[in-house]
């Protein structure tokens, strides 16, 4: 690559075994998204869509009463709401609450809000064994890796590497058949449910006029996390919030359809606090952690504010040509994808992974499925934009700079404009069958050799356009 | 404090003050459709068959009754306490326990059940969805420790979709502090996209309606 | 009086594929438009914009602005280069008041060619000749800013001899993407693999396209595969006869 950029993209890219996984997994995730959304099917989708981000919009820039809202309705439920700046503060909350409670086993289940602050690797330092339970999630954890997508975080594993990974974390060999796999993973996680003490879990949603979480699975290890173990602790995203139960309708709508090509998935939990009064079975305990970790300072971009209205549905990984290519893992932060690239910058810090904004051929597809109409190119462009400005505050990037400067002048001059093309076609070598397939080596450099080591380049002409213009012969009308 | 800390870079954020009034949200979008109860019940059935569930028409309480005799066949069981199962003779099976009062001892009974039993408050036709809401009637486990599911309810309950349930339902919160919505048996994707069934929750479902 | 047309064909048309702009030019004067073309262009500023340059994208876009100032018709053989002006050109220019305005006004008059002749000239049968099977790629910024998608089929239906084959991953991105293609050579390499693969499994004899920086692409791979495929420009299928 001509840029800085992770190993990982090229070895991704020249596995071929990988790739195919990579791409008809997230192919498959495309076509039946695209189903579910047809105008057959759903023919308000692009109201809906529109009607997500103006909910999200408002909710946004009402966010501090909402969040408020939020508090006072989960308490009027009898739970409990703990605010946190960032992931030590609620491992620090949780740890303390494992320690009163004196509960050694947490069950987990699916929450890219706590893969983002590593809470499983940091409540093993407070020595918690928190246990995934999200089939995808749990062989990732055995495997001591990161998620590869926001939606399917084993998308990159095939059942011959999940064989292995049973084989040498569980002690059972040779099983290769998937529907097995998942039997021998129901067996083991489902003692861990009945003997946890803590469920951990994400939320979707996080609904201020009920005072409730919503969750969205397949499986039913969130229902099995949020149910059997006394203590329930959900952590959301503060920018989670929606105003009513009854927005759901919207957004219960897109998301599955977005995700999966789901009209809903298999199991949509509404949970707002402790069992209550004559309510046989549920928690006795229920937590929602609130955390912030950087999401008040995006909410202060109002350019690029849109980056939070995110529903983590993954679609635009699913349909982004480059992440098909470079697969999850060559992401700097845990989002992955088209969301990853605007956000990474924006959490981490623009001059951290200065090449993300730029791996990307601005194609436009994520935006088109985007269910909250998030301007993903948009926001690239202008993290570009700030990119190449702190660059140049740091005194690097002269070079392309200076190129861009001086390309910038001649575009304003036509005359020298129309040299430079002469220049370069005199110099350029000849073509013998149609296009230049090597060019001579003191000329392979830069661009033109990032060019050349992929593709072949178009024979220049004798003439330009505005050369011939001059000598063309009008045609008649007719 | 944490809260103050966050609250107070919100609002900085956003440019508004502790106390102010949030903006009118947009208009709440529910659109409920005209349907009578036989295409309901015609539109569930289609919905749930398509996510590999099994459904029945009961003509009566007694047939509703016999179909799960016919699941049970010699297994063993829980039932939910709820009223129209009582009506239905549900409770008085051979091999059914129910009037489960206390969370542990229903927790061991449904972790060895191979049937749970329960009625729904609502189902959702369009996308073939069970309404659980959590009471005294009907606790959460029994629609989800054991493999198979059945649930039994009168045909008066199927609404037409979501939309229709957050119009008689805006605030479930206030009713209950568990509303699940059930879509078919679970299953999973995780491995290669290849669909496996029955992962944590029921791999079976079956959906009675009288 | 003839309806005017200017003619703006892009820096990439003008230097590596004017034969494109020539084929544009033949078609609208035969439609009966006064084609002329303000020799004081060069570019619209996409290549600085996408690269984060926005002080010197604006200085190239101003550029554009005063020559194409009193122009009637824009017509261009590129949805990208179409698109940086109707699209992103107000962003450039929000806080300058004059050229903003001056964008607001001219950004109507610009069009992409197929758009030209489907909404404006209102013609979708060019009397064109073209024998053989071909494919149609959808160029992004074309596809998604411009909602070019059924237009240019519609036009290449009424060319006598031609067959369209669609390809599968026709909306694809080929991978050029402006500097992404040399800064992320493999991944855009990777990207015009997948594409001729595409291609390829339709049998057609040639790729059509709007954007010829897609073509120059897909060409290229082609090319550097060996596959005899050729890559046209819709402009020159439809002034072929």
């Amino acid at each position: 690559m001509s840029v800085v950029v992770p190993g990982k993209i090229h070895e991704t890219l020249f596995d071929g075994k990988l790739q195919l996984a990579i791409y008809s997994s997230t192919g498959r995730l495309m076509d039946k998204r695209k189903t579910a959304v047809d105008s057959d099917v759903l023919p308000d989708y692009q109201e809906l869509r529109e009607q997500a981000r103006l909910i999200k919009k408002h909710t946004l820039e009402n966010l501090d009463w909402y969040l408020e809202q939020l508090e006072s309705n989960v308490q009027a439920h009898g739970g409990k709401v703990v605010w946190c700046r960032d992931g030590g503060e609620v491992v620090d909350f949780l740890a303390g609450l494992a320690k009163e409670k004196q509960a050694r086993l947490i069950v987990k289940s699916k929450s890219m809000t706590t893969e983002e602050i590593d809470l499983n690797e940091r409540l093993e330092h407070h020595g918690m064994d928190a246990v995934e339970t999200d089939l995808g999630e749990y062989i990732i954890q055995l495997a001591h890796e990161r998620p590869y997508h926001i939606v399917a975080p084993a998308l990159h594993k095939t059942r011959y590497d999940v064989a292995d990974i049973f084989s040498r974390h569980l002690g059972i060999a040779g099983e290769t058949v998937p529907e097995n796999q998942t039997k021998i993973a129901r067996g083991v996680l489902r003692e861990k449910f009945l003997g946890a003490d803590i469920g951990v879990s994400g939320a979707n949603f996080l609904v201020a006029d009920s005072g409730a979480i919503v969750l969205v699975e397949n499986e039913g290890n969130a229902r099995l996390t949020t149910t059997l173990p006394k203590i329930h602790v959900a952590v959301a995203g503060i920018e989670k919030l929606i105003p009513r139960a009854q927005d759901l309708a919207v957004f219960l709508k897109l998301l599955g359809r977005s995700a999966t090509g789901q009209p809903l998935t298999v199991y949509t939990s509404m949970l707002s606090g402790p069992r209550r009064g004559s309510e046989i079975d549920g928690p006795d305990e229920f937590y929602v952690v609130l955390l912030d970790n950087g999401r008040s300072r995006l909410l202060a971009d109002r350019e690029k504010r849109e980056s939070l209205y995110c529903i983590r549905c993954g679609a635009c990984l699913n349909t982004c040509p480059v992440y098909r290519k470079i697969g999850g893992h060559s992401y700097p932060w845990v989002y992955s994808g088209p969301i990853g690239a605007i956000i990474t910058p924006q959490y981490l810090g623009t001059t951290k992974d200065p090449w993300l904004p730029f791996a990307s051929s601005l194609c436009g597809a994520c935006a088109e499925v985007c269910p909250v109409k998030i301007d993903i190119p948009k926001l690239l462009l202008m993290l570009r934009s700030e990119v190449t400005r702190a660059k140049q505050r740091e005194g690097q990037g002269r070079l392309e700079k200076l190129g861009f400067r001086l390309w910038a002048w001649m575009m304003q001059h036509p005359k020298l404009y129309e040299i430079a093309g002469m220049m370069a076609s005199a110099v350029m070598p000849d073509a013998e069958d149609g296009w230049i397939r090597r060019v001579p080596a003191p000329m392979n450099q830069g661009p033109l050799r990032g060019w050349m080591s992929q593709r072949d380049l178009p024979p220049l002409p004798a003439k330009s356009f505005r050369q011939m213009w001059r000598t063309r012969k009008r045609q008649v009308p007719g | 404090m944490s809260r103050d800390h966050i609250l107070h870079k919100v609002r900085t954020a956003l440019g508004r003050s502790a106390g102010q009034a949030a903006a009118e949200p947009p208009a709440a979008r529910l659109r409920v459709p005209e349907a009578d109860i036989e295409s309901r019940v015609r539109s569930l059935f289609r919905a749930v068959e398509a996510l590999a569930g099994k459904t029945h028409r009961a003509a009566s309480r007694e047939d509703a009754c016999r179909y799960a005799v016919s699941l049970l066949d010699g297994k063993a069981a829980v039932a939910s306490n709820a009223a129209f199962l009582a009506e239905c003779g549900i409770g008085s099976l051979a091999g059914v326990r129910s009037g489960f009062h206390d969370r542990d001892e229903l927790k061991a009974a449904c972790a060895a059940a191979a049937l749970g039993i329960t009625s729904a408050d609502y189902a959702l036709a369009d996308t073939g969805t069970l309404v659980m809401i959590s009471s005294a009637e009907e606790a959460r486990m029994v629609s989800l420790l054991p493999p198979v599911h059945l649930a039994i309810m009168p045909k008066e309950r199927i609404l037409t979709g979501l939309d229709e349930l957050l119009t008689l339902l805006p605030l479930p919160s206030e009713v209950s502090s568990s509303m699940v919505l059930i879509t078919g048996p679970s299953r999973t994707a995780d491995i290669e996209q290849i669909l496996v069934r029955g992962v944590h929750g029921p791999g079976e479902i079956h959906v009675v309606v009288v | 009086m003839a309806a005017r047309v200017s003619l703006f064909v892009t820096c990439l048309v003008d230097q590596l594929f004017p034969s494109v702009g020539l084929a544009m030019a033949d078609t609208l004067e035969r439609l009966g438009y006064d084609v002329d073309f303000p020799e004081a262009q060069t570019c619209c500023g996409q290549p600085a914009f996408n690269s984060g340059y926005r002080d010197e994208a604006r200085t190239v876009a101003r550029h554009f602005l005063r020559v194409f100032r009193d122009a009637d018709y824009i017509v261009a053989p590129s949805g990208s280069c179409t698109a940086m002006v109707t699209h992103h050109f107000e962003e450039l220019f929000h806080k300058e008041p004059e050229f903003l305005d001056l964008a607001r006004r001219i950004a109507p008059r610009v069009h992409e060619f197929s758009q030209f002749l489907l909404d404006v000239a209102q013609v979708d049968d060019l009397g064109a000749r073209w024998d053989g099977v071909v494919t149609f790629h959808d160029s992004c910024h074309a596809l998604r800013e411009l909602k070019v998608r059924e237009g240019p089929r519609r036009l290449l239906a009424k060319v006598r001899g031609l067959t369209l084959r669609e390809m599968d991953a026709a909306e694809e991105c080929c991978g050029f993407g402006g500097t992404f293609a040399v800064k992320f050579e493999d991944v855009s390499g990777a990207m015009a693999r997948t594409k001729i693969e595409s291609i390829v499994r339709t049998g057609a004899e040639a790729v059509v396209g709007v954007d010829s920086s897609c073509l120059m692409q897909i060409g290229g791979a082609l090319s550097r595969a060996g596959i005899p495929v050729k890559t046209v420009h819709i402009a020159e299928v439809l002034a072929s006869r």
